[in-house]
């Protein structure tokens, strides 16, 4: 290391984006085309879906052949550079907590793989406390965050359908594909035992938006992937790239923000960052800055910018930072359903995921937890990849073959008959519900661990309550019964009970963290305005999912975008009457 | 030689095993570099995960003798059939060989598990399982094929033939003559237009009205 000292820009920006997945990809869209100039600092390297994604690439072009590795844990062709574990950058857990963190390194974060559910929070959601006295109300409601949640699904295109749910709000659709036959199966099993299944809404391109030609989706369902065709929403294609193309933006990859830079009067003056490329110190200044690096980079961010103004890191005088830390809850259960042995063959990708879902349909009064969930559906032909049938020897003397009774196991032309007769025939379901935010759920900066760069990484300690508890396990009794309504069978996540806590997934694991940096009217209580604005420090904003004070059911992107717009453009404003 | 002829040889025969196995040593280099695995290492690929495929390319695992052996066994699970070749045809143990380096929660049980099936053929037969007789290597896959009906004191072989025909059957239903065999017709741009109709009757099935109103629809011609 020896020689190195820091590298100050001398160009003032108008403002500094930490992070450019949905929020920080949001933002600078929104103020580089209103014309302002732009720092976008990004952890990762470049990412481009057209020249980048590995779309349309055949098992067998994979020498692990599709399987999960450390540099991409959803599979070998998945879009999303690291997940679970960064080599070089750790994170630390308090006692029993078994969080899981999962960090994108790359142009567009984790919107280049993720499963693009599009849901927008209801009036409910927005009023949990209200309702049930537990978490705390949002400082807005639906009726404000409507017009972003408009504007988006014309800007970005979504599928789905109006069906006027009180808490499930109608947008602006384009038509939903329609449901595969095991999607018809699971429709007509769950309909006939009083769950609703409805077309899924998801943002992807069924038909061509009207004023946007240079984007076309061509149903290969690998959304996953990222889309070289733009045809689905990643932050990289639909946002970036046009902001971009406005000249009004300076992109910097590879680069690792350290902290927020301050001068005496508390304001915040830029970003420190360090180069993964040559490993040199540089300072980026700017009239704002806006943190959009996911809930919990941002909040390690702020707690390790510590001045003697901000002792306990940037805009914390409340303590509030990395508190009330919550993810989805998720369980899960699959079978396989004899009616579809032997299927004939055709071309059943469709878009990337499922085309119909179940919204939350119940009243949580009568309920023994307090909060919903809302149940995503799989199966059907899907890509051989690895993994392809393993244990079939659990199957093949389970099942008559061509009606046919065999030993279970084999090998040789009669095992070759088994996989061909029982592909196509599994399904399987998933939960995702509202956990409740709590204090005492959080993150926190480990006194004794820096990462490789030097800086202090996170230490989590979370928990999950009776109340997600009990929702996993009302997830499992729904998905038994489903299963059952429709003639399948049980094939696995059938034996979770009290002793795993029904299944409930280790809190992280969804990939909807949330809420360490939230909003609030009451600066005693929370870190941000109800404009994603920092109480403490006017020009320091938090456009991810930080700034959540609760997460409904509903997968948290859709949202994340509306407020990130909301606020951009409130930034603009200010900006322009010189508030900042 | 390379590694492919250097393994069917080993197959044929057992008397000149000796000079077949000096000449894979001196070819193991090239071995890995005529792998029938597909290098990725393109654009998709982000640097750090091309710094490892070259790792993983770049050593050994399994010894010549180990390779012969996989590659009967997995010929014994997935052989030629009417419809389509084996798993030899297919490349399965070069699939192997690299899932083990990039998995390595596999490689004790493949190792010991091939050990444990060597040790039970020199009690039987007096050979290790390559150089068995076709009959005798049924003899002793049927004692491990069948998990519900294997002995007691089979079941660590049981355990490694179940491994063993996953990795064969995930190797080979993922390579282009598996994928064509079990009839995966997607991956190709393509206009999804629902299930066909003669597949709806089939099921005793159709779209609703309100399905078909508000779904997509392409014209079918």
């Amino acid at each position: 290391m020896g020689d190195f000292q820091i590298k100050k820009q001398p160009k003032q920006y108008d403002a500094i984006i930490v992070g450019s997945g949905a929020g920080g990809g949001m933002a600078a869209y929104v103020l580089a085309n209103a014309g302002l100039k732009i720092c976008l600092i990004e952890a990762g390297p470049n990412f481009d879906p057209a020249k980048n994604s590995a779309q349309f690439k055949n098992p067998w072009e994979s020498p692990r052949r599709g399987a999960s590795s450390k540099f991409r844990p959803f599979g070998d062709f998945d879009g999303c550079y690291w997940g679970w574990d960064i080599e070089g950058e750790p994170y630390t857990q308090s006692g029993t907590t078994k969080w899981e963190w999962w960090r994108a390194r790359m142009l567009g974060g984790r919107t280049n793989h993720w499963g693009r559910i599009s849901l927008r929070f209801g009036p409910k959601d927005f009023k949990g406390k209200s309702i049930d006295g537990l978490g705390d109300d949002w400082p807005i409601g639906y009726e404000d965050v409507k017009p972003y949640y408009d504007k988006i699904d014309q800007l970005i295109g979504i599928f789905g359908t109006n069906e006027g749910l009180p808490n499930d709000p109608d947008g602006f659709f384009l038509p939903p594909p329609k449901p595969r036959l095991h999607e018809l199966f699971i429709k007509r099993a769950a309909t006939n035992i009083g769950i609703p299944v409805i077309p899924s809404r998801l943002s992807i391109l069924t038909k061509q938006l009207p004023n946007n030609k240079d984007r076309n989706c061509v149903f290969c369902g690998q959304c996953g992937r990222s889309c070289k065709l733009y045809g689905d929403f990643s932050s990289s294609s639909v946002l970036i790239k046009p902001a971009l193309a406005t000249g009004n933006v300076d992109l910097i990859t590879n680069a690792m923000a350290r902290e927020v830079l301050t001068n005496r009067d508390g304001l915040a003056t830029g970003i420190s960052y360090v180069s993964k490329d040559d490993m040199q110190e540089y300072q980026v200044f700017g009239k704002t800055v806006i943190l959009a690096a996911s809930a919990c980079e941002s909040a390690r961010l702020m707690l390790n910018s510590k001045s003697p103004r901000y002792p306990n890191g940037i805009a914390n005088s409340s303590g509030v930072i990395g508190k009330y830390l919550h993810d989805s809850t998720g369980a899960d259960m699959g079978g396989i359903i004899p009616e579809l042995f032997d299927r004939k063959r055709y071309n059943e990708d469709g878009v990337g995921g499922m085309h119909v879902y179940t919204p939350w349909w119940l009243d949580n009064k009568k309920l023994d937890f307090p909060r919903g969930y809302h149940i995503e559906y799989g199966g059907g032909f899907g890509m051989p990849l690895y993994g392809f049938q393993w244990g079939i020897e659990k199957l093949n003397g389970t099942y008559k073959v061509k009606d046919k009774q065999k030993e279970a196991g084999g090998y040789g032309a009669s095992l070759k008959e088994d996989y061909r007769y029982f592909f196509g025939s599994h399904v399987g379901m998933a939960g995702r519900g509202e956990g409740i935010a709590r204090e005492d759920s959080y993150c926190e900066i480990d006194p004794n661990v820096v990462d490789k760069y030097g800086i202090p990484v996170l230490r989590f300690h979370t928990s999950w309550s009776d109340y997600e508890i009990n929702q996993a396990k009302h997830m499992k009794e729904t998905f038994k019964q489903i299963l059952h309504s429709m003639g399948a069978v049980v094939t696995w996540g059938g034996d979770d009970g009290p002793h795993n806590n029904y299944g409930l997934h280790n809190p992280g694991n969804i990939i909807h963290e949330a809420g360490t940096v939230r909003m609030g009217n009451d600066p005693k209580r929370s870190v941000l305005n109800k404009w994603s604005q920092a109480h403490d420090c006017k020009n320091l904003f938090c456009v991810d999912g930080g700034q959540f004070v609760s997460q409904a059911d509903k997968n948290i992107t859709w949202t994340i975008l509306a407020l990130a717009m909301r606020a951009s453009e409130h930034i603009v404003d200010e900006l322009k009457k010189q508030n900042l | 030689m390379d590694r492919r002829r250097s393994i069917k040889a080993l197959l044929i025969g057992g008397a000149a095993s000796a000079v077949f196995i000096e000449a894979c040593k001196n070819s193991d280099k090239r071995v890995t570099e005529e792998t029938t695995l597909t290098k990725f290492t393109g654009a998709e690929r982000m640097q750090e995960e091309n710094e490892h495929y070259k790792k993983v390319v770049a050593e050994h695992f399994f010894d010549q003798h180990e390779l012969a052996t996989i590659t009967v066994l997995a010929d014994i699970i997935i052989p030629r059939d009417a419809v389509s070749g084996s798993a030899s045809d297919a490349g399965v143990t070069d699939f192997i060989e690299f899932i083990v380096k990039d998995i390595p929660s596999h490689q004790t049980p493949m190792r010991g598990g091939l050990r444990w099936l060597d040790l039970q053929c020199l009690k039987l037969f007096e050979k290790t399982f390559k150089d068995c007789s076709n009959k005798q290597q049924i003899e002793i896959v049927d004692e491990i094929a069948y998990p519900k009906k294997a002995k007691p004191e089979m079941q660590q072989g049981v355990a490694f033939f179940n491994l063993m025909r996953n990795l064969t059957s995930t190797g080979f239903y993922t390579s282009e003559i598996g994928v064509k065999d079990v009839g995966y017709m997607g991956n190709t741009p393509n206009q999804w237009n629902g299930v066909p109709d003669d597949v709806l009757k089939q099921y005793g099935l159709s779209y609703s009205e309100k399905e078909l109103k508000e779904c997509v629809s392409f014209d079918k011609t």
